[in-house]
């Protein structure tokens, strides 16, 4: 029994550990498995320090009541439950919550630039869905500053031997190896059905290989980019995720898409403004006049809608994104009360994010970042301007269903194998690609936390089911790899060889627009019926494209190819699960059936792809699932996990709505709670 | 009225063994409202045909976050280094000027607008650029920091790793190994954190000898050209003072 313990396999082969992604779920893994004693294999589209993470800007919650209000974990864990319209499984939202204090202060340790009290502390200021300053941040690119301390202890790890079960380094044999600018192509799969390593492809030189790894951990991220145009990185089209759900990995909640309220329109990218500038005390209205011409800065108070302060007096400008988004959606699309253009003699589809009333040194401390992207892309001085903003593609609560394991206590228990492992034994999942922690919508800046804290959960839960496994995937024949390999050389091959008249990023760009308009923050049974159809035409096109390219150095129009068709199977599963979804909740709202309907639809969304189904794209929507982990067959249904909260509408009307253990005495100290209405008691 | 076009002039070569492949094509594609280079290159992918009406393939490029926050998309537009991602047509080309695009001519080509920056990375390895904590459970919050240490650090956190400040250096060349500007700031960072600061000496001597700060030659392009405004010749002089320290009193220090 010691040899399953051993560093290495009973071939002498150092046993590892796949990653695949490198934002902060995949790194926070990472940092885990090494610390754990295990060596890790990362495989990056990009190098890792430039993964979609780097994006978020606004921070990272954390209950740590610096401010005194009343804040706990416990509130922390309430709030975000009802942010998510009650549909996230509470026990793993509650080791999260619970982690928070503990991620941020790591975070700190690391040495993130963390804004500041006077008096050395982390600094904290308020995000959308509580009225409580729970956010640490580091001016306005908190993502990028988390990614590079985590980046950075991984570098670390790229530097240090493995050592064998005497506690001897071994040379050559470093904790991290990575495989950056590599393309995830799909799991080794052996006959009983785990996952067994990895292949992947070198975007330089277009090799296909397979490696073997003992666990596989997806940290891949979401997938915005089959929207076309989001506010997220190019890099991300759901492409790992998509190619396991079809070897079989279940995909849950695919319906839900957060759609960000405030973002800039452009022609590449849909470029996000974050929240924080609301948090800081940002304002959104539009003029009360339709036909305004004048300057945003020149309309005087009196004659400005803002819109989202009068509807919810009690959140004001900090309601949920699904909620500020519907708001600035009607207040554009049905209302056509968007900022008048003179030059157009239109309404555009824009309404104003002002920050000029804020002291321009706050704003230089806190928010510089996001205000030198809109300068620097919109060319306006944002210090004297209103931003012109509109809603945008940002975020999947859904993604590859994974398990938990809780304790009698209501939170997760550590170190358990089930912990992020999807149903395919020895793959895991962390970070956005799994679905675990937002229910049916994300409250910012929890986006973050979920990654890393996922990362560490991840962690611990491969090296268990490492250190329980019967024969190490490095003993498995060669025979094994070398039928993987040819599997996904024969369709590379296929793929040069596609000399039909489409155009794969066309094929691409009709595919976003077509769901950017008919499946985001409404969405009508008619039309979705239309999207199932149309996707039917667009996969039949994508199967006519020309390749464009067949030469073996970079070829990023092969790539794109195989990413087009993986985009269009997670279309699928988003659409088709919206389509299912008679009810609104969340980011998911279709006005013919305006209410949250506890009754039949208060579970998991569970997709998995079933080939040869009488459905066209063979989706099976399931109930409940069966799989097997160390030899122990585990039943999960699609039932959610309300223990710990029980299911209430949401009332963003009324202040401390969030959370049913604010009483009006223990209410946060912020000056919307003062003139706050009387909150409801549970 | 004939449809507003961008001229684009791009720099192509099929990989860095196949010098025959080096060439300039042409391209015109339909401008659009808030355009930058990179949907001009997007415009590319959809219809792959030169100015004068050949086929070809589509220009390769590294991208990934596009709002000049991952360093990525870096090239060389009009003669100048930068992200092409903020690089605006109509500030570019107002009045439908060609604008010109090259690969960072510092580091190895991979093809087209792709080089490989994999040196820059190697050398935060050398400078240990991480601070050395004991592990990522939970040991209680970290040291407090004034709000002066934290408004001098995150500037020089938010170096991106995108090669700008190495292909504006004269001192990176064929003959020379220094490390670049890059890594000499992150030095500064680490060494400014209370407890970076324990490991600083360690992090100063990756500095001494060849390849290191004294390879600088003090020609200040790299804060020129840096993307997020990094006061990097600061960083240069100050790193430099505490090398120049702990060369000559490092023995009596210790």
């Amino acid at each position: 029994m010691a040899a399953k313990k051993s560093i290495r396999s009973e071939s002498g082969k150092v046993r590892r550990v796949i990653v695949v992604g490198g934002g902060l779920a995949g790194l926070t893994t990472v940092i885990k498995l090494c610390e754990a004693g295990v060596p890790v294999d990362v495989f990056s589209l990009v190098p890792v320090k430039r993964s979609h993470s780097v994006c978020a800007q606004g921070g990272i919650n954390a209950s740590v009541n610096t401010k005194g209000e009343g804040d706990s974990p416990q509130v922390h864990l309430e709030e975000t439950v009802y942010g998510g319209d009650f549909l996230a499984n509470q026990p793993p939202v509650r080791g999260m919550t619970e982690a928070a204090p503990g991620i941020v202060f790591m975070l700190d340790r690391m040495g993130v630039t963390f804004n500041r009290t006077p008096e050395g502390l982390l600094d904290f200021r308020r995000f959308g869905g509580t009225l409580f300053h729970r956010t640490a941040f580091a001016g306005a690119t908190t993502g990028q500053q988390l990614l590079y301390a985590l980046d950075e202890q991984v570098r670390r790890f790229e530097t240090i031997n493995v050592e064998d079960d005497q506690g001897v380094g071994i040379p050559g044999e470093r904790m991290v190896r990575k495989f950056e600018f590599w393309d995830f192509l799909s799991l080794v799969l052996d006959d009983s059905g785990i996952a067994r390593g990895i292949v992947a492809q070198d975007l330089k030189s277009m090799e296909i290989k397979a490696f073997s790894g003992d666990a596989v951990c997806l940290a891949t991220g979401g997938p915005g980019i089959v929207f076309g145009r989001s506010t997220n990185s190019v890099i991300n089209t759901g492409t790992a995720a998509a190619a396991v759900y079809q070897q079989g990995a279940c995909y849950a909640n695919g319906e839900f898409i957060q759609v960000h309220p405030t973002a800039i329109p452009g022609a590449d990218k849909l470029r996000l403004i974050s929240e924080s500038a609301r948090g800081e005390g940002g304002r959104v209205w539009v003029p009360r006049d339709t036909k305004e011409k004048r300057p945003g800065r020149d309309v005087p108070e009196n004659e400005r809608d803002y819109f989202l302060e009068e509807k919810y007096p009690g959140y004001k400008n900090l309601v949920p994104r699904d909620i500020a988004s519907r708001e600035l959606f009607k207040k554009c699309f049905h209302d056509k009360r968007g900022i008048f253009n003179r030059r157009s003699e239109k309404n555009e589809n824009e309404v104003y994010l002002d920050v000029t009333h804020i002291p321009k040194d706050t704003l230089r401390k806190k928010l510089a970042g996001i205000l030198e992207i809109y300068e620097k892309f919109v060319g306006e001085d944002p210090y004297e301007n209103p931003m012109r903003v509109f809603p945008a593609v940002h975020y999947s609560m859904g993604g590859l269903w994974v398990d938990f394991e809780r304790n009698a206590a209501g939170s997760l228990v550590v170190g358990s194998p089930r912990n992020q492992a999807t149903n395919i034994a020895g793959l895991y999942a962390a970070g956005e690609v799994d679905y675990q922690y937002h229910g049916a919508n994300r409250l910012g800046a929890n986006s973050l936390l979920s990654c890393i804290w996922s990362g560490m959960v991840a962690g611990p839960a491969i090296a268990t089911y490492v250190r329980n496994l019967n024969k190490s995937s490095y003993d498995l024949p060669t025979s094994m790899l070398e039928k993987a390999e040819q599997r996904e050389l024969a369709k590379y091959e296929a793929i040069l060889k596609m000399d039909g008249s489409e155009n794969p990023y066309q094929v691409h760009a009709e595919l976003g627009e077509m769901l950017l308009v008919d499946c985001t923050i409404e969405r009508h049974n008619s039309t979705l019926d239309g999207v199932l159809a149309k996707l039917e035409d667009l996969t039949d096109r994508a199967n006519k494209v020309n390749v464009l390219d067949t030469s073996s150095r970079s070829n990023q129009p092969a790539q794109f190819t195989r990413h087009l068709f993986n985009m269009l199977s997670l279309a699928r599963v988003i659409a088709q699960g919206a389509r299912n979804r008679d009810e609104s909740r969340g980011a998911h709202f279709k006005p013919d059936f305006p209410d949250r309907n506890d009754a039949e639809w208060l579970r998991t969304t569970l997709a998995l792809h079933k080939p040869g189904d009488d459905n066209h794209h063979g989706i099976h929507y399931a109930r409940s699932l069966d799989y097997e982990l160390g030899g122990q067959r585990v039943h999960v249904t699609d039932e959610v996990d309300i223990s710990l909260v029980k299911p209430r509408p949401r009332k963003y009307e009324q202040a401390g709505a969030a959370s049913t253990i604010l009483s009006e005495a223990k209410q946060p100290q912020s000056p919307s709670a003062k003139v706050a209405p009387k909150v409801e008691l549970r | 009225m004939s449809e507003k076009k961008v001229r684009l002039k791009i720099r192509r070569q099929d990989s860095a063994d196949a010098r025959g492949t080096k060439r300039w094509e042409e391209f015109e594609v339909p401008w659009k409202p808030q355009m930058n280079v990179i949907s001009a290159l997007m415009e590319i992918q959809k219809n792959p045909v030169t100015a004068s009406g050949s086929k070809t393939t589509p220009v390769v490029w590294e991208a990934s976050c596009l709002e000049e926050v991952c360093g990525a998309c870096t090239m060389v537009v009009n003669g100048k280094v930068r992200q092409s991602c903020t690089a605006l047509v109509d500030q570019l080309a107002p009045s439908g000027q060609t604008i010109t695009l090259e690969p960072m001519s510092k580091f190895p080509l991979v093809r087209d607008l792709i080089v490989d920056r994999s040196r820059m990375f190697e050398a935060l390895k050398r400078v240990h650029a991480w601070i050395e904590v004991d592990g990522s459970h939970e040991l209680g919050p970290g040291p407090r920091q004034s709000q002066e240490n934290q408004e001098e650090a995150y500037p020089l956190s938010r170096c991106m790793t995108c090669g700008c400040c190495l292909e504006a250096c004269p001192q990176i060349n064929d003959s020379s190994d220094f490390i670049g500007p890059h890594a000499i700031s992150q030095v500064r960072l680490f060494n400014l954190h209370p407890s970076g600061k324990l490991h600083a000496k360690s992090r100063l001597e990756t500095l001494m000898g060849d390849g290191g700060i004294g390879d600088c030659g003090k020609a200040m392009n790299c804060q020129e050209v840096c993307p997020k405004e990094i006061p990097l010749v600061d960083s240069i002089a100050v790193v430099s003072r505490e090398v120049t320290k702990q060369m000559l009193f490092g023995w009596l220090l210790k």
